[in-house]
């Protein structure tokens, strides 16, 4: 069994970092909350637009790399009050501290703001969000689809496009033999 | 007075000896996306020696080849580059459609996932199973050896004017001609044997 005072230090840290937070940005901001080893802030769907700040002080107390960004569909969802979750998943390189910012946004404009201009390395992740969920960025240099072709019109990873697309399979003109 | 044919001389058609040559001097495309691309670089190994039926020298440039093997699943992101290439291949060509995921899509029935590339490029043989065996890869080879003698074309132009079903050469006259169908199920567009 996993020894319960296994990751202490971890939590120990991520306490004394969420305080330090707490001064820099709105105390209501965000809530907490640990599993594990999984440190997270969670950010309410109305307060979403200020996630752009709270990360911008997240880089200034010394994480700066972006490791993940994420999204999923929390449609049907049992318990789910909101749409659709985006989570960042960052590193302090120096101290080796990983903690992960969690936020939620919904239909019919799921969109943030971008934070390309923290981590350059957000550019293909919020591509692929954008690819799959329809997840806006607002101030992404270049918002694009990263994945799917780009005729593709629908987001296929949302719950409610069906497994077998919409005919998109089918959009090609086939080549005959005598034509070739 | 008839002519005596010289001793150690044949005489046969041009066509006949044109396609007898080409079946034996396949280049292969391969167009390996997936799993069976490592099947099909075993049956290009030692053990099983793809060049005992003169199919050895796999190209990777289509202007060098004459055979294209697709094996594995292609996604609709990858339709305009198969067909492509297939157009970049000088005639006369053939396509072998290798394994479950290049001639149904096998398991992969997803948004992304052509189900079949008889769809969008014409194909003269399938191989069935996910991975085929190399044994199965070499008999599809033989198959269509087997039709390059039969269909041999310059240009392919004349496939327009077919206007009966040709069905592969095994068991011909056991299955319904209505079966053979496989696809596109046109008579001017797919190959399919003279007679």
């Amino acid at each position: 069994m996993a020894d319960p005072h296994r990751y202490q230090a971890i939590r120990d840290r991520f306490e004394a970092t969420v305080a330090q937070l707490r001064t820099r940005v709105d105390a209501n901001l965000f809530t907490t909350s640990t599993f594990r080893d999984n440190c997270r802030l969670i950010v309410p769907a109305d307060k979403a637009n200020q996630v752009h700040s709270l990360l911008a002080s997240l880089k200034a107390m010394g994480f700066d790399m972006l490791v993940e960004l994420g999204a999923a569909d929390y449609l049907h969802y049992p318990h789910a009050t909101d749409r659709y979750g985006v989570w960042y998943c960052l590193l302090n390189t120096q101290s080796g501290e990983r903690i992960i910012v969690k936020t939620f946004v919904n239909d019919p404009e799921p969109r943030l703001r971008s934070v390309f201009d923290l981590w350059q390395g957000a550019d293909w992740m919020e591509r692929e969000a954008y690819d799959l969920f329809g997840i806006e960025f607002e101030g992404h240099p270049d918002l694009r689809r990263i994945l799917l072709p780009d005729e593709f019109t629908s987001f296929p990873l949302r719950k409610d496009y069906p497994l077998r697309g919409k005919g998109e399979r089918h959009n090609f003109q086939p080549i005959l033999r005598a034509e070739s | 007075m008839a002519i005596e044919p010289l001793e150690g001389v044949m005489i046969t058609q041009l066509d006949y000896l044109a396609n007898w040559v080409r079946k034996h001097s396949l280049w292969p495309m391969p167009f390996a996306t997936a799993c069976c691309g490592i099947e099909l670089m075993a049956t290009g190994a030692s053990r099983h020696d793809i060049a005992r039926f003169g199919s050895e020298a796999m190209r990777f440039s289509p202007r060098q080849c004459d055979l294209m093997l697709v094996a594995g699943r292609v996604v609709m992101k990858m339709v305009p580059v198969m067909q492509r290439i297939w157009l970049q291949m000088p005639e006369p060509k053939w396509c072998i459609s290798m394994g479950a995921c290049a001639s149904s899509g096998g398991v992969f029935d997803a948004y992304a996932t052509v189900q079949g590339i008889d769809r969008f490029i014409p194909v003269d043989v399938y191989i069935p199973g996910c991975p085929p065996r190399p044994e199965q890869v070499l008999q599809a080879l033989m198959d269509l050896q087997d039709k390059v003698q039969r269909t041999g074309t310059l240009t392919a132009r004349e496939f327009a004017k077919r206007q009966v079903l040709e069905g592969p050469h095994l068991k011909p006259d056991q299955v319904d001609p209505a079966e053979q169908i496989v696809a596109p199920g046109n008579f001017a567009s797919a190959t399919r044997l003279q007679n």
